[in-house]
């Protein structure tokens, strides 16, 4: 075995299969390996085709076969160690593995990622580890999950409808909410989540409405989690049978996958957007319940077609429901409140629904136990 | 950029994981990411090697599977698979698709000493 890369390659004896550094790789770039820093020219691309059959473009001092933990068919899906003597914090953009030194290290892999630090024993070469295998198979969103369920059985205790309204920056998003609550506060009590990167100033906009509100600041982030929402449910201190919205960051990316224990997401697109937003960001409109088609005052003076963007709508989920309406001049409005009535209703409905989430708490507190 | 904080959730886990099952290093990390998913494996991978840095994880590969999409034809009454949440059904040629699984993001395995 070479211990030197460990290759694993038994013909490899060790004295002749010495790993000379600094050496010079076909590249287009110079390593100063075994040294604890070098200067790299990046990016890079690592156009080689050289072979290893002793009479290769490394300079190995070994004119024996060796396996190298190349693979120059270049077909690679996977990513094998690869020891370069590198200072951190650098990225390559090639797709193939040496193994150099059992020092410092990153790993390449095939498309172009590295990682830095892996540390000697990551030469990672199958049955000369001693590393152990363990089967985990936990859902990495498990911990949000955890949190939504719990504010789901917390809000359907409540009998409180929670609704995520999901779009890009500019839909008009509070717009809809602020004509939502001044409609509707006389029926039942509301509260309203805001999330934005930066500023309170969704959270005065609804306040100034009389409706409470809490605003959570993202900072870097750019979506609502399920543990910021718990957190502001706290502060809210909910009154029950009411609505609860939930203004997620403007974003039609990042808040789709994330479940806060809403009843429902609303996606709201406006009519100057394009009606191919649906499939230009289909995960958002597929975890969507509803789609408010937003400021239908202003098709007078736009092209967009309606028809089309519900086609597409449907395309990426056929149960979407869509609801035209008009923040701005009440257009239909009153479909969407009574879209908001009849979920509600069904919340006061017995108790079997709200065993339902109350069960899955359990299973996620135990799964992450 | 969601990945980050996902990736960080994952780093948790694996952390999480450390105390449960007492390693010292790990070597590798197995996860599946479903093709239908909101989730970007190269940003994964660029997120896994930022977050990792100064926790156990540090250095460690990063395997990242991809799991097929899978949806209901609605038409054909069948589980079928998808390439994309625009797909149409391979069998009939409709839209009429459910999503079914592909949006998988869980971590599977670990290599650790």
């Amino acid at each position: 075995m070479c211990t030197v890369c460990g290759c694993g390659n038994p013909d490899a004896p060790d004295d002749k299969h010495a790993h000379d550094h600094p050496h010079e790789h076909r590249h287009t770039h110079e390593h100063a390996h075994g040294e604890a820093r070098h200067t790299h020219e990046h990016p890079h691309r690592h156009m080689h085709s050289h072979t290893h059959a002793g009479s290769g473009s490394h300079q190995h001092g070994d004119e024996a076969p060796h396996d190298h933990h190349h693979d120059h068919a270049h077909d690679h899906d996977h990513a094998h160690a690869h020891d370069h003597a590198h200072a951190r914090g650098h990225d390559h953009d090639h797709g193939h593995e040496h193994v150099h030194e059992p020092e410092p290290e990153h790993v390449h892999r095939a498309d172009g990622s590295i990682d830095f630090g892996a540390g000697p024993a990551a030469v990672h070469v199958p049955g000369l580890s001693q590393s152990r295998t363990l089967r985990i198979e936990r859902d990495i969103m498990e911990k949000n999950n955890a949190y939504a369920n719990s504010n789901r059985a917390y809000l359907v205790g409540l009998h409180t409808l929670a609704l995520n309204f999901v779009s890009s920056p500019g839909s008009g998003k509070t717009s809809l909410l602020v004509r939502a609550i001044n409609d509707l506060k006389s029926r039942f009590p509301i509260a309203v989540i805001e999330g934005d990167q930066q500023t309170a100033h969704d959270a005065e906009r609804i306040r100034a409405t009389g409706a409470r509100a809490v605003q959570i600041n993202t900072g870097k982030g750019c979506h609502l989690d399920a543990h910021m929402v718990a957190h502001a449910l706290d502060d809210l201190a909910l009154e029950p049978d009411g609505l609860l919205f939930i203004e997620n960051v403007g974003n039609l990316i990042c808040p789709a996958g994330f479940d806060l224990g809403e009843a429902h997401k609303v996606v709201v697109l406006s009519v100057s957007e394009g009606e191919d937003k649906p499939v230009k960001y289909p995960n958002m409109f597929a975890a969507a319940d509803l789609m408010l088609l937003n400021k239908s005052d202003l098709l007078p003076h736009l092209d967009f077609d309606i028809g089309l963007c519900v086609a597409h709508a449907l395309r990426v989920n056929p149960q979407l429901q869509t609801l035209v309406v008009s923040a701005r001049t009440g257009e239909g409005m009153a479909a969407l409140y009574a879209w908001i009535e009849s979920r509600m209703a069904r919340l006061a409905e017995p108790r079997s629904r709200a065993a339902a989430p109350a069960t899955q708490v359990a299973a996620a507190s135990g799964a992450a136990e | 950029m969601h990945e980050m904080s996902l990736t960080e959730s994952l780093v948790e886990l694996i952390e999480n994981e450390r105390e449960k099952q007492g390693f010292s290093r790990v070597n590798a990390v197995r996860v599946t990411v479903g093709a239908l998913g909101h989730v970007e494996p190269d940003a994964v991978r660029f997120c896994f090697d930022a977050v990792s840095r100064g926790t156990i994880v540090e250095g460690a590969r990063l395997d990242i599977r991809i799991a097929p999409g899978e949806a209901w034809c609605l038409d054909c009454a069948k589980t079928v698979r998808v390439a994309d949440r625009m797909a149409a059904c391979p069998e009939c040629g409709q839209q009429h698709l459910q999503v079914t699984g592909g949006d998988d993001l869980r971590l599977d395995e670990l290599e650790v000493d």
